[in-house]
């Protein structure tokens, strides 16, 4: 078996309960290498809760999850981090008293050796050349030296983008990253996710259908914590289920 | 570029003071509070690492500093028959060697608790460190502990005089002080203010928010631990008392009042501390200087959770900011390249 032919991801079974609540049950997913695979469904239909245990937030209590057929099984969340898996929040979760640059530079050291390291990073460093370098990838160039908490929503959405894309990222695990963006910050951030590189594996919760079609090969639509349909957007946009379920009597 | 010259300047200021403090004052002003208070400065420092860059408040630090106590004590010279003379260097070395061993087992034990419970559980230890040091007489000597402690001579210095002691805890302040604000821009300074900040998004970074924790408390040992080798020098002794609750509160509030979030609050909460402790009694009956430190404690808490520095800081800001609405508004604004560079530098 070559290395593409390993998927990306695989659920098999997947279920995580809280108590009586079962949130996600009997999840069977396949996202093969470089695909671009979009995650809909109505609030609380398990989409979050499924990000969570594929990143090893916690732990799923039924089946099994591999990544890049390599099974997750018991390995911490860092660990897969460092395996090529990064993941964005459906709420931003960036440091806010930091600057923009720091921001970048820690999530440029989760993925590297030297986390305990003492020594300051060279001004002129590679390191901090790689900062400048994702911070222009996602339109953030000019506000190296801002502080998060100072920053508009959609360039905390952008730059949140851009922690998740530090390192060698295999699988990239978008949790509606166009949540409360204006319409022109949607087509930027659109346009960033569209030019991402064609070998990155991206999963994409959105409930911007508009978004989610244009961006993903295939659509997977959960609903009460279970997979409801999965197909390519066109089938999905025709098919009747999901228009009474996702997109109420309104859809068309 | 103002700023950067005025914070320049002011640190300057501050060099040339502490560095001709002990020529132009009394004896008593450079031992008791001066050599004091940087002495108490250096270890309220060690929880300001903690607290400050780590979001880990821990009342174990000053017992930390007083294991590294002990361990000057026990392996240097001492007035009693216990303990092994090793020379100087080797005794400094042993006791910071151990006060950092004793931080990295107050991390592990403590690490995975926040808040109160790290602040319970770090307070256990040291009542029970205390407790341990009262019963033991094989090698803490119990109730008495150790006296006749003296700090070296060293090139015909002898550290034991108030002017050279006071240097020596300067030299040790600076190098501390230096160091954390150094420390707050390495890889992992700036891990573990992620930490504090959102330990779950650290995870997800790929960061093992444990083992960066305890290697936190680990560092916050040695500094604690340097500071108790100068108190049990400036002191002379140690004893169970000097590690009790009272002084292991007294930590916290020197940290609080100096303000947590900044190193430097660190020693302006323990100069204020020490004048307090010192001149108090020329104002209320003895009996009654917890009342005043609780009283001076919840004031500042009060108009300002970041202590005193904290309060230094606003009215610098706002001075600044005066200053700034007088100027022309093109002078205001730094370029985004300007900013940029300054950051990356």
């Amino acid at each position: 078996m070559s290395a593409s032919d390993v998927n990306a991801l695989e659920l098999v079974d997947v279920g995580r309960r809280f108590g009586a609540l079962a949130a996600v049950s009997n999840v069977d997913l396949t996202v093969a290498q470089g695909e671009r695979r979009a995650l809909l469904g109505a609030n609380g239909a398990g989409k979050s809760t499924l990000f969570n245990l594929i990143a090893g937030d916690f732990p799923a209590t039924d089946g099994s999850i591999s990544l890049l057929g390599r099974d997750l099984s018991g390995v911490p969340a860092r660990e897969r981090t460092r395996m090529g898996l990064r993941r964005t929040y459906q709420n931003s979760s960036l440091f806010a008293q930091l600057t923009v640059a720091d921001n970048l530079f820690i999530a440029l050291r989760g993925v590297r050796p030297g986390r305990f390291s003492l020594r300051r990073p060279h001004r002129r460093g590679d390191e901090m050349q790689r900062v400048v370098a994702l911070a222009e990838r996602v339109g953030m160039g000019g506000w190296l030296d801002h502080r998060v908490a100072d920053l508009s929503h959609g360039q905390q959405r952008q730059l949140e983008l851009g922690m998740a894309l530090v390192g060698e990222p295999q699988v990239l695990l978008l949790d509606e990253p166009a949540a409360g963006l204006s319409p022109a910050e949607r087509t930027h951030l659109l346009a960033l996710i569209v030019g991402l590189p064609p070998s990155l594996t991206v999963v994409l919760i959105e409930h911007d259908l508009d978004i989610a079609l244009r961006a993903a090969d295939r659509v997977t639509v959960m609903h009460n914590g279970r997979l409801l349909v999965e197909g390519t957007p066109g089938e999905i946009r025709a098919n009747q289920q999901v228009r009474d379920i996702y997109l109420g009597s309104q859809g068309n | 570029m103002r700023v950067c010259a005025g914070r320049t300047a002011a640190w300057l200021a501050l060099a040339v003071v502490v560095a001709f403090y002990p020529l132009v004052v009394p004896g008593f002003w450079t031992y008791q509070i001066g050599a004091q208070s940087l002495l108490f400065g250096v270890i309220a420092l060690s929880l300001n690492l903690l607290a400050g860059y780590g979001g880990m408040v821990s009342l174990a630090q000053m017992a930390i500093a007083g294991a590294a106590g002990y361990a000057t004590a026990y392996f240097g010279v001492n007035s009693t028959d216990l303990g092994i003379a090793l020379p100087w260097p080797l005794t400094v070395l042993t006791a910071i060697a151990l006060g950092t061993l004793f931080g990295a087992v107050v991390g592990a034990i403590s690490v995975r608790t926040r808040g109160i419970y790290c602040l319970m559980i770090t307070l256990a230890i040291a009542v029970g460190f205390s407790l341990f040091a009262r019963q033991n007489y094989s090698v803490f000597n119990g109730f008495n502990g150790f006296a006749g402690v003296r700090a070296p001579a060293v090139a015909g210095i002898d550290f034991n005089e108030p002017v050279p002691f006071y240097y020596l805890t300067l030299g040790v302040a600076a190098v501390a002080l230096g160091w954390l604000y150094h420390f707050s821009r390495t890889p992992f300074g700036m891990a573990l203010q992620g930490i504090r900040d959102n330990p779950r998004r650290m995870r997800t970074l790929g960061f093992d928010v444990i083992r960066l924790r305890i290697a936190a408390f680990a560092l916050s040992g040695l500094i604690a631990a340097a500071g108790g080798v100068l108190f049990v020098w400036y002191n002379g002794r140690i004893s169970p008392g000097a590690i009790d609750v009272q002084p292991t509160i007294d930590i916290l509030i020197i940290s609080v009042v100096g303000g947590m979030a900044s190193p430097l609050g660190a020693f302006v909460g323990a100069v204020a501390f020490v004048l307090l402790q010192n001149f108090a009694i020329d104002l209320i009956s003895p009996d009654r200087f917890n009342t005043l430190i609780g009283l001076a404690f919840l004031v500042v808490v009060l108009f300002s959770p970041e202590g005193l520095t904290g309060i230094a800081q606003r009215l610098m800001r706002g001075l600044r900011g005066a200053v700034r609405a007088e100027r022309p508004p093109g002078d205001r604004e730094t370029s985004t390249e300007e900013a940029t560079a300054r950051r990356i530098s």
